[in-house]
């Protein structure tokens, strides 16, 4: 049996010192396969972004961003781009004046002289590494996307804020105390897990419109705030305080707000890191709902903007990069320092 | 350290400052016993207002017709909205139906949930298996495999779609190994395989540190017990680890399924709205064109197909929880 | 003023009801101890008394005002908790100053308050650490402190040295005797521990199942039990159980027959009782003598020796249950030796076995 390789065996077999199999071999396969997997779409797209429009649609694609070079030359008003020509066996750098069928012609752009006529054949471009940070600085001056990334900031942190303090309030409330109809009442918001938004959209679009904020960013704010999520894990979390904190601070003449506010609040702090992650996250990545409440360009929030603009511009895939990029940039710095707190919040709780 | 808690202390202080005055006036008119509903009061309104409420009026508007918007200019049609919906000479086949799209929907989404849950299922446990194991690195691969979990819907169809753009990079892999480029978001067969893999790629970090936890939740000792027992790994991956990650594995499905169904965002952002034609159109962007796309303003079907969606994911719900108490105990 | 009344107090979690009409009345300045086995109510009577349960009926009084209906905060008293319940998240001086702050003292009368506790204790380096960077016995220290700046009319303590080991438990044990003998507050305190309720009590109210079953000085308790819960509850290691008859004697106490020949004295009122009724004879380990001639054959199975005292189990020959008989200094009787043992004059004590009732207070005067 010991010369057997089970296929599945690496499954289960913990690793022994000193000795790889085939089994370690096809894990790590996976594991880097799987890595490759994830990263290869976004660098690409990265990488992308930083590529002038010309070079973005090349085919074959290079791996790096860049562009062809242009040089002023004396006697010309217009920049003329810059190639390697090999003559007699010597490369030098000259620029093109025009092209011509199979032959172009070529001054020097140090000491522009008559042009001297070359086969195509024998010259190729020069290029440089350019990042096109233009591709960045032009959907933010021109396309407006200064105002959605200010929206999505704005929801982001104003949605934060209050599902921290909304649902820290009715999770002390069933945490710690006994009152008629406590048990009902955590029923009755757990259950509201049961309801995905899609399923009420519709009518809750109407809500939006009874309440007269269709258009508003507060109608994408207001609806997320009460979250059975936050409710849950900050009821689990607070119920590990114990409840001799809470009669030490009544016998110590505290008001009840103050026992919330001074007390448990901070004692909870780990629990709010926690949800206020995740909240960020879903904030900013929210996008049917904004999509259904706002309508006008200013109110975009940066997903609903981001979509809109790839259907403005479907062939614009430099500037649709570079701000698929700029959306990227927040979660993953959250994720790159945070991610420790992300995934246990997550095994804690198995929730998303 | 000491300053920032210093800082977010007079935060906390100046918050206290405004609001207890008033908070303490309540507490002395209502009594500390009542408190705990004021507590409650806030988050109980929004889910009434945002939640109870919708609900109410999603069951109410499937009733009705036109294309009002307040319920009180809306014609009574009674089930019209849902013999509409239901009617079919054959329910196999969408173009038989008086309303079509509303089964290549469902059509499409049964498809899309069986893949995407066979597939990522399978990605996941066997993810989760190997991170299981004593490997170096660990804590990286689960952080690299869980990074997509984090990212928008938007983001994700916008990166995919550049990636299997004619241009993009999967074409120039293609083209190194001889094969032509294809346009694969304009292919019927290839846009709805790669909605599954894009949505597998998405998803399957989550579903794995949901199956580690509960892997890491098995007790070392039955692994040595089964060593001591010279049983095969085979044996101890069917006979041990499997059967005691089975309650995991049944939630995971039944969670897999309830957000499988409703498969929107990245699919809407991937394929240009359910591209090509309606290959890739799914229910709930069935509801939003319905409801809000153009001017078809059809609250009444949007409903009636929303109620239908509801009912379907409940009772995915409530056998999830059923699960989930059996795993507990 | 910290005297305390309650009347007829009752109280039922739901169907359960765990106190059955308590009456107490405590005097100022008195240390009185709550004790009795877990779940008998006494930390639910502590809690009614702070003010963090409701009463179901009855009514307390402190200082002869009725504080039924008022928060702990406006009953002037202060607590200190089992687990002693100091805020985690805020230095000891914070910990001090929190109470007071809430009753909107001023910063300077705050900080003499904390700097005169902080002195009693001796717990002034400590004062800007949190709660987590002390010991067991300094955290205790702490919670009393939060105590005493409150300078309240009770304190009241909730098995506060049930966290601490062995050798602090008995330390601290006297400093709080000794708090008390300086403040001079009344003091109530609540342990299931038999020996902080016999070394600290100037009063020992003992609790069963709701109920009061005996209130009185520590002494009063342990030689005059009212009843055979109490004589079994206070002692170490429990007070010895015969069953027996009552011979009547002479006119001034009875006669108890326990079998094998030797009749016991007791200083039972002859009137109570009538010749040939059953009872139960008690006697504490410790007031056992050894006997020459005439007495009850003890089968030694085996001892303990402690180095000052030894005790020795065995039983009456023929019968199964235990006998512990207490002896001063070293003794090592053989396994299987049969000794002669007799209760000390005046301290057999005699229950009814139906009532569970003691059928007179032994020991009071002489025979």
């Amino acid at each position: 049996m010991s010369g057997n390789v089970s296929a599945i065996g690496f499954f289960t077999r913990t690793r022994r010192a000193g000795r790889i199999d085939i089994t370690d071999i096809l894990s790590w396969l996976w594991l880097i396969g799987g890595t490759l997997a994830v990263l290869v779409p976004v660098l690409w797209a990265g990488m992308s972004s930083l590529k002038p429009e010309a070079e973005i649609t090349r085919f074959p694609p290079t791996l790096l961003p860049r562009a062809a070079v242009q040089v002023q030359v004396q006697g010309f008003d217009k920049p003329l781009s810059l190639w390697n020509m090999t003559v007699d066996g010597e490369t030098r750098e000259m620029a093109m004046v025009r092209r011509i069928g199979l032959k172009a012609q070529m001054v020097d752009p140090d000491k522009p002289g008559k042009p001297v006529s070359v086969d195509t054949k024998s010259i190729s471009p020069v290029q440089r590494l350019t990042v096109a940070t233009e591709n960045y600085t032009d959907p933010l001056t021109r396309f407006s996307f200064l105002t959605f990334l200010k929206n999505s900031v704005f929801v982001t942190f104003v949605a934060t804020l209050l599902t921290l303090i909304v649902n820290a309030l009715a999770a002390f409330a069933l945490s710690k105390y006994r009152f008629r109809g406590d048990k009902a009442i955590f029923v009755l918001i757990i259950s509201t897990l049961m309801i995905p938004l899609t399923v009420v959209m519709v009518p809750a679009y109407l809500v939006i419109v009874g309440v007269g904020l269709v258009d508003n960013l507060w109608g994408v704010i207001i609806p997320t705030v009460a979250s059975p999520t936050g409710v849950f894990l900050l009821r689990q979390y607070m119920l590990t305080i114990p409840d001799e904190l809470i009669e030490a601070a009544r016998v110590d003449a505290a008001s009840e707000f103050r026992i919330f506010w001074r007390i448990v609040l901070p004692l909870t702090a780990p629990a709010l890191a926690v949800l206020a992650i995740f909240s960020v996250l879903w904030r900013w990545n929210d996008f049917l709902w904004p999509l259904i409440v706002l309508s006008s360009r200013e109110n975009f929030t940066l997903q609903v903007g981001l979509n809109a603009f790839q259907g403005e511009f479907s062939v614009q895939w430099h500037y649709i990069l570079a701000m698929t990029f700029l959306s990227l940039i927040p979660v993953t710095l959250v994720f790159l320092f945070l991610q420790r707190y992300i995934t246990t919040g997550i095994a804690g709780t198995g929730m998303k | 350290m000491a300053r920032a808690t210093g800082l977010a202390d007079r935060a906390l202080d100046l918050v206290m400052a405004l609001f207890e005055a008033p908070i303490n006036a309540v507490e002395r008119l209502i009594g500390k016993g009542r408190m705990p509903y004021l507590f409650l009061a806030p988050n109980l309104v929004l889910f009434g207002i945002f939640t109870f409420l919708p609900i109410a009026i999603a069951i109410g508007y499937a009733f009705t017709g036109g294309t009002e918007l307040l319920i009180s200019h809306r014609p009574f049609v009674g089930l019209e909205n849902f013999r509409k919906l239901l009617t079919c000479d054959s329910y196999l086949v969408p173009g038989s139906c008086e309303e079509s799209l509303f089964w290549t929907a469902i059509w499409n989404t049964l498809w899309f949930v069986g893949f995407n849950v066979a597939a990522t299922l399978l990605v996941a446990l066997v993810t989760a298996l190997i991170l299981n194991r004593a490997i170096a690195a660990r804590g990286f691969f689960r952080a690299m495999f869980f990074y997509p979990v984090l990212l928008s819907p938007v983001v994700i169809g916008l990166i995919w779609k550049w990636f299997l753009d004619r241009n993009g990079l999967l074409n120039v892999f293609l083209q190194m190994l001889g094969v032509p480029p294809e346009i694969f978001l304009l292919d019927v067969g290839w846009s709805r395989f790669f909605v599954v893999v894009v949505s597998v790629w998405f998803h399957m970090g989550f579903y794995t540190l949901i199956l580690l936890a509960g892997l890491q939740a098995i007790p070392k000792d039955l692994y040595e017990a089964a060593a001591i027992d010279a049983a095969t790994p085979s044996r101890t991956l069917f006979r041990i680890t499997l059967p005691l990650l089975g309650p995991n594995l049944l939630v995971v499905l039944i969670l897999l399924m309830i957000r499988s169904v409703q498969i929107f965002d990245e699919a809407w952002v991937l394929t240009n709205g359910g591209g090509p034609g309606t290959a890739n159109t799914f229910l709930v962007q069935y509801i939003y064109q319905m409801a809000f796309a153009g001017d078809l303003r059809l609250f009444g079907l949007a409903s009636a197909a929303s109620v239908l969606m509801g009912l379907v994911l409940l009772v995915l719900t409530l056998v999830q929880l059923r699960l989930g108490k059996k795993a507990e105990s | 003023m910290g005297d305390l009344k309650l009347t007829n107090l009752n109280k039922s979690f739901g169907a359960v009801a765990v106190l059955h009409d308590v009456n107490l009345q405590i005097d100022n300045g008195e240390f009185v101890v709550f004790v009795g086995p877990s779940g008998c109510g006494k930390s639910t009577l502590l809690r009614i008394i702070a003010g963090l349960e409701d009463v179901t009926s009855g009514s307390i009084a402190i200082a002869g005002r009725d504080v039924s209906a008022f928060s702990p905060a406006e009953r002037k008293i202060a607590m200190v908790f089992q687990s002693y319940a100091l805020y985690p998240h805020m230095s000891v001086r914070k910990n001090l100053a929190f109470g007071l702050e809430n009753l909107k003292f001023k910063r300077a009368e705050i900080d003499a308050r904390i700097t005169e506790a902080a002195r009693m204790l001796a717990i002034e380096p400590y004062l800007d650490r949190r709660p987590k960077q002390l010991s067991g016995g300094q955290r205790q220290r702490v919670a009393i402190g939060r105590a005493i700046v409150r300078d309240p009319d009770i304190f009241l303590f909730d098995e506060p040295l049930s966290n601490l080991d062995a050798a602090l438990r008995v330390q601290t044990r006297a400093e709080i005797t000794k708090l008390h003998r300086e403040m001079q507050t009344t003091m109530i305190y609540v342990t299931h521990d038999q020996v902080e309720a016999m070394t600290m009590a100037d009063k020992i109210v003992v609790l069963r199942a709701g109920r009061i079953e005996q209130v009185g000085t520590p002494l009063e308790l342990f030689d005059h039990p009212r009843n055979l819960f109490v004589a079994g509850f206070l002692g170490s290691p429990r007070m010895n159980i015969l069953k027996g008859r009552i011979v009547i004697g002479d006119a001034r106490s009875a006669l108890v027959d326990v079998g094998y020949g030797t009749l016991l004295r007791s200083h039972i009122v002859p009137a109570t009782v009538t010749a040939g009724q059953e009872i139960l004879a008690g006697v504490r380990p410790a007031h056992f003598a050894l006997s020459d001639g005439e007495g009850l054959p003890f089968e030694v199975r085996y001892h303990e020796s402690l180095g000052t005292e030894t005790y020795v189990y065995g039983n009456l020959q023929g019968q199964s249950e235990q006998i512990i008989v207490h002896q001063a200094g070293h003794f090592a009787p053989p396994q299987g030796a049969v000794l002669k043992i007799v209760p000390l004059e005046g301290r057999l004590h005699v229950f009814d076995p139906a009532s569970e009732l003691a059928l007179a207070r032994a020991g009071r005067g002489r025979a």
